[in-house]
């Protein structure tokens, strides 16, 4: 597997090198994670070593019109052998005209404006197990293109491939009770049900408006309790077949950012809606030092009574952005969730990172889990409270 | 960001003679700003390469480069796209932001692992730009009516005899109470700038050296020096190669090529 991952990565990197203007970049890192308490499930550890890499190869022709990207992503774990683990984030050949461009081939959109969660960005699936934070994506298989007008851009996707949430495999941490098992699906065609997306974005003054349209197969599982043949206990994840509409809106005023994002979902075990709403305002400046201040707090608000991944339920966030402004380009952010109806669970964060050298950077964050409550997710991760350290390479 | 706008605020002009009569300090000042501008029209577009060097009290030293492409509107203020080239940990992080005349500047930053673009909120223009002694202000084209003008003198700088204009800016969330302005007599070259912080005590100094021209009609220093006479950190930047009347075209300068800025 490593070995022809490794001939995969070496010939389509050196295939790009055929061609001029290739420019080779990419990170490459190590990582600790050590977790404050003891492990609440067997074979857990402690502390959990890890080193990634990740280069990215660009080449462009047709002065730029045409261009290919190859970023593959490798991470090797010392316990966890499902976090081990080798993804194409990128492999797009992309055309640009004037008026359009087409993508064709792996990659990644962002779709959304909150901090809190995304519950608009839905095209890339989540790759779980990179991150609590959630904003590490799997590379999607694509068809996509997008026609801008002076009325905003108008982008369809054609997704011909369904790729699976990553979880932690029995030595992990961060899980149920039961580590989670293979897929379910509702459609037949399982991962080759082709999916489909619509989206139109516009800024207009000092709006930044968002549609998005979605059919298919959902990125976020339900997780199913099952007996298995040799009566075991399983958890599975159930990847059903969707159609959810969402609208993402911010405004500017002044140093305020207001940002607005909501979805409707219909197709699993319940149609719901979802809506997450909130600010940022910063100040620069304050008490006349160079340090600029940024305060945020979100509500977040999910139809859903139970459900593994509903965390927002009715929450609030609120959170902390420390900006420098230094050489090192310093940021720290803290943030604090507390769920409204349950005053047991909480969570609570912390992401700070600072240059070293122009190729160097580290990385701090911490996540807490707190909740009383044995339904609620947190339960299950009341011992998980981990910092993480990562050291990474730029070059 | 605006980098090459910074390099604008420096290109000038020439104005009418004052037929030895002194007008009034304001409108004498505003005919200068007025000139400074007129002599800049036309320009086009440009690409250029930037060297930011950023230095802190102690004298460390930290580099960043920088492409930057800036259009000129002949209705509204300048279009410009900065994408970051180094440090590597940044690589590929763009700012697009639109100047205008009347309404607040509009600015973004695409983060590309994340492949997110974001909104800047407009207040952010008095913070500092990549931990540089530059502001977001201090990037964005010059245009007249963003200040009230005062005409305070004549100083001969570096050689060169300079009228001393004293402007306020009358946009929305400045960082500055006034600035002092040197603008020569021969071109309308900006060769100093001196900014007043909230208390009007002097907080920074641009310094604007070796002007080049180009398309035998624009002036454009190669290096610029701004000092934070409060902190004595500095940042300098220094054109390494700028290029007029590219293929650019205002599609160049939306979130979508944003998205794509290498």
């Amino acid at each position: 597997m490593t070995k022809s991952i490794a001939l995969l990565v070496t010939s389509i990197t050196a295939s790009f090198s055929l061609l001029a203007n290739t420019e080779v970049t990419g990170s490459a890192g190590g990582e600790l994670r050590y977790f404050l308490q003891d492990a609440l499930y067997e074979a857990q550890e402690r502390a959990y070593g890890s080193v990634f890499f990740s280069p990215e190869t660009y080449t462009e022709w047709n002065d730029g019109e045409d261009s290919l990207l190859f970023k593959p992503f490798f991470r090797a774990d010392q316990h966890d052998e499902d976090r081990t683990h080798f993804d194409v984030r990128e492999l797009q050949w992309m055309h640009v005209a004037d008026t359009w461009e087409t993508k064709i081939g792996i990659g990644k959109v962002f779709w959304g404006q909150t901090e809190s969660i995304h519950l608009v960005d839905i095209v890339n699936q989540t790759d779980a197990i990179e991150a609590v934070d959630g904003e590490d994506k799997l590379g999607q298989p694509m068809v996509n293109v997008s026609y801008f007008s002076d009325f905003g851009t108008f982008s369809a996707f054609v997704l011909p491939y369904f790729r699976e949430r990553t979880f932690e495999s029995v030595d992990g941490r961060l899980r149920p009770p039961i580590a989670v098992g293979d897929a379910l699906y509702e459609s037949d065609g399982e991962q080759s049900h082709v999916d489909y997306a619509l989206r139109w974005q516009a800024s207009i003054s000092d709006w930044e408006v968002g549609l998005s349209y979605f059919s298919g197969t959902s990125r976020e599982p339900e997780l199913v309790t099952t007996v298995n043949d040799e009566g075991q206990p399983e958890i599975l994840p159930y990847y059903a077949q969707i159609n959810q509409v969402g609208v993402d809106l911010l405004n500017v005023y002044g140093a305020w950012l207001l940002k607005f994002e909501s979805i409707y979902r219909e197709g699993q075990s319940e149609d719901f809606a979802a809506v997450v709403t909130g600010f940022e305002y910063t100040t620069q400046g304050i008490f006349d030092t160079q340090y600029g201040l940024g305060v945020l707090s979100e509500y977040q608000f999910d139809e859903r009574e139970d459900n593994f991944f509903a965390l927002g339920q009715n929450d609030l966030m609120v959170g902390l952005r420390f900006i420098f402004n230094d050489i090192d380009g310093t940021e720290v952010l803290m943030g604090y969730v507390q769920d409204l109806d349950k005053s047991s669970t909480s969570s609570a964060f912390i992401e700070a990172s600072s240059r070293i050298s122009s190729h160097w950077r580290w990385k701090l964050d911490g996540y807490f889990f707190s909740s009383d409550d044995t339904d609620d997710t947190f339960y299950f991760l009341r011992r998980d409270d981990h910092l993480q350290f990562t050291l990474e390479y730029f070059f | 960001m605006r980098y090459i706008s910074l390099v604008l605020l420096a290109s000038f002009i020439s104005i009418s003679a004052f037929n030895g009569v002194a007008a009034e300090p304001s409108a004498k000042g505003l005919e200068i700003a007025q000139e400074r501008k007129a002599r800049d029209r036309g320009w086009n577009n440009s690409e250029a390469k930037i060297l930011m060097v950023l230095r802190n009290a102690q004298g460390q030293e930290a580099t960043r480069k920088l492409n930057v492409k800036s259009m000129e509107l002949t209705d509204d203020g300048d279009k410009a796209l900065t994408v970051f080239q180094s440090p590597r940990d940044v690589k590929g992080t763009a700012f697009l932001s639109f100047s205008h005349v009347f309404d607040a500047d509009e600015q973004w930053i695409f983060l590309p692992a994340l492949k997110r673009v974001k909104r800047i909120a407009s207040k952010n223009k008095s913070g500092p730009f990549v931990g540089s002694e530059f502001a977001f202000e201090d990037m964005t084209s010059f245009e007249v009516e963003k200040f009230s003008y005062s005409y305070v003198g004549d100083e001969t700088i570096n050689g060169e005899a300079c009228f001393v204009l004293e402007q306020i800016p009358q946009y929305d969330y400045s960082g500055y109470t006034l600035q002092k302005v040197w603008i020569d007599k021969s071109h309308y070259r900006v060769h100093k700038v001196q900014f007043y912080d909230k208390k009007g005590a002097l907080l920074k100094v641009l310094e604007l050296k070796d002007y080049e021209l180009y398309k035998e009609k624009y002036w454009r220093p190669i290096r610029s020096e701004m000092t934070n006479v409060q902190t004595r950190k500095s940042t300098s930047l220094i054109t390494e190669s700028l290029i007029f009347d590219t293929d650019l075209s205002e599609s160049d300068f939306d979130k979508n090529s944003l998205k794509r800025a290498r």
